[in-house]
């Protein structure tokens, strides 16, 4: 049962090892505000249709499945859109047309056949959590550095020295790229020495 | 809005490129861009689908004002441009089936791709009339078929070349599109601003 949870995180993370939900990932991250916001945005619009589509899923005809899906995943889209213009109109003017752009994030829809549409609720709510979890983490972990070096600041709160030089690139769509390119570099990385690590432990037992 | 249509047209074909200035449809140019005529061909039929669902969507969007409904816009936009692009599948299969067995599986991938989606939203954000709505489409269109065509040159070339182990794949794509997305910036100032 925690693995549902914790594979999201780590081992299937969504953005770093799947390549999944790309456009947000690069879109919103220019600061550690906005990405937060993004991946939480996109977990409760993950977890309230992986609920509702477990629930229903023996009524859900195989062929219309896919319409079905979206047509859920909208609905949820829209209602967290007025949610946040509720709470926030700044969020949502910083978000702009991403927020509804939820409805087309390959990660919900693949979750959605994957997961939600074959297990039964509670393994589809933890399944939800890791993954949109593991989505907010690799967002924060892009919109953190981009906000660090683009504007020398985290969460609006100025962090480095007044003599630092802002990479106003990092700012700019090619920071994105840029950034994305070095967290997946370091995941390679990661994965690299674990599975070096992994082989000599497996031939010794 | 008082743009001229070429102003709008640049504007969203190099200035605010769709692909490497609005990240919209990163997929499609991360995963099939490993080869040029594939690029092309995925960039025509993109094109044929935005323009298709540009007009669909300045439709819908004045016909739920007229109603008073609209909460309903995202949902009757996915809507749409999921039956927009069976149609254009439909359409293309009985006209031309040499064209359709080109494009192959992308064409029904299209719905996903959110540069469709975007493209129906920032249009009509912006309160474009119909003409400007339909240079927009076309001008995003052919921004996105020259940003995959672009890179997946790069890539053609790249394939040849030694990448350390590590950079493989996405990494080294990755770092290509942020130095495109560079050189796109010299764009800027080109057109009407944003």
């Amino acid at each position: 049962m925690p693995d549902e949870l914790l594979k999201g995180l780590w081992r299937e993370n969504p953005v770093f090892v799947q390549a999944l939900g790309m456009c947000p990932t690069l879109a919103v991250t220019n600061s550690a505000t906005n990405a937060l916001a993004m991946g939480l945005a996109t977990t409760t619009v993950l977890i309230a249709s992986g609920m509702v589509i477990s629930l229903i899923r023996s009524q859900i005809p195989k062929q219309a499945r896919i319409a079905t899906f979206i047509l859920i995943i909208a609905t949820f889209v829209t209602c967290v859109d007025y949610g946040i213009q509720a709470l926030s109109l700044e969020l949502h003017a910083a978000l702009g047309a991403f927020i509804s752009l939820i409805v087309v994030n390959c990660l919900i829809l693949g979750r959605m056949e994957a997961f939600a549409s074959k297990r039964p609720i509670l393994p589809t709510l933890l399944d939800g959590l890791g993954m949109g979890g593991g989505f907010t983490v690799a967002l924060l972990c892009l919109g953190a550095v981009r906000e660090l070096l683009g504007a020398g600041s985290l969460f609006g709160l100025a962090l480095l020295p007044a003599g630092f030089e802002p990479w106003v690139i990092m700012l700019l769509p090619g920071g994105g790229f840029f950034v994305l390119a070095g967290w997946v570099l370091v995941f390679n990385r990661l994965r690299q020495r674990e599975q070096a690590l992994a082989k000599p432990a497996r031939g010794a037992a | 809005m008082d743009a001229s249509l070429a102003s709008v047209f640049l504007n969203a074909c190099l200035v605010n490129n769709f692909v490497l200035a609005y990240f919209l449809g990163i997929c499609p140019f991360l995963g099939v861009s490993g080869r040029v005529d594939t690029a092309v061909r995925m960039g025509g039929a993109v094109t044929f689908v935005m323009l298709v669902s540009s007009v669909c969507a300045f439709g819908i969007h004045h016909a739920l004002i007229l109603i008073g409904a609209p909460y309903l816009e995202l949902i009757a936009f996915i809507v749409v441009i999921a039956s927009a692009v069976q149609l254009v599948e439909m359409f293309v299969r009985r006209t031309s089936p040499v064209l359709f067995q080109a494009l192959g599986v992308y064409l029904p991938l299209i719905t996903t791709n959110c540069a469709i989606l975007g493209l129906a939203l920032f249009q009509t954000n912006r309160g474009y009339d119909f003409p400007h709505a339909l240079a927009y489409a076309l001008g995003a269109g052919a921004g996105f078929t020259l940003a995959l065509l672009l890179i997946s040159g790069i890539r053609e070339r790249l394939a040849l070349r030694p990448v350390p182990d590590l950079a493989q794949g996405l990494a080294i794509t990755l770092v290509v599109a942020g130095i495109l997305s560079m050189a796109f910036m010299g764009f800027a100032g080109m057109g009407s601003a944003a």
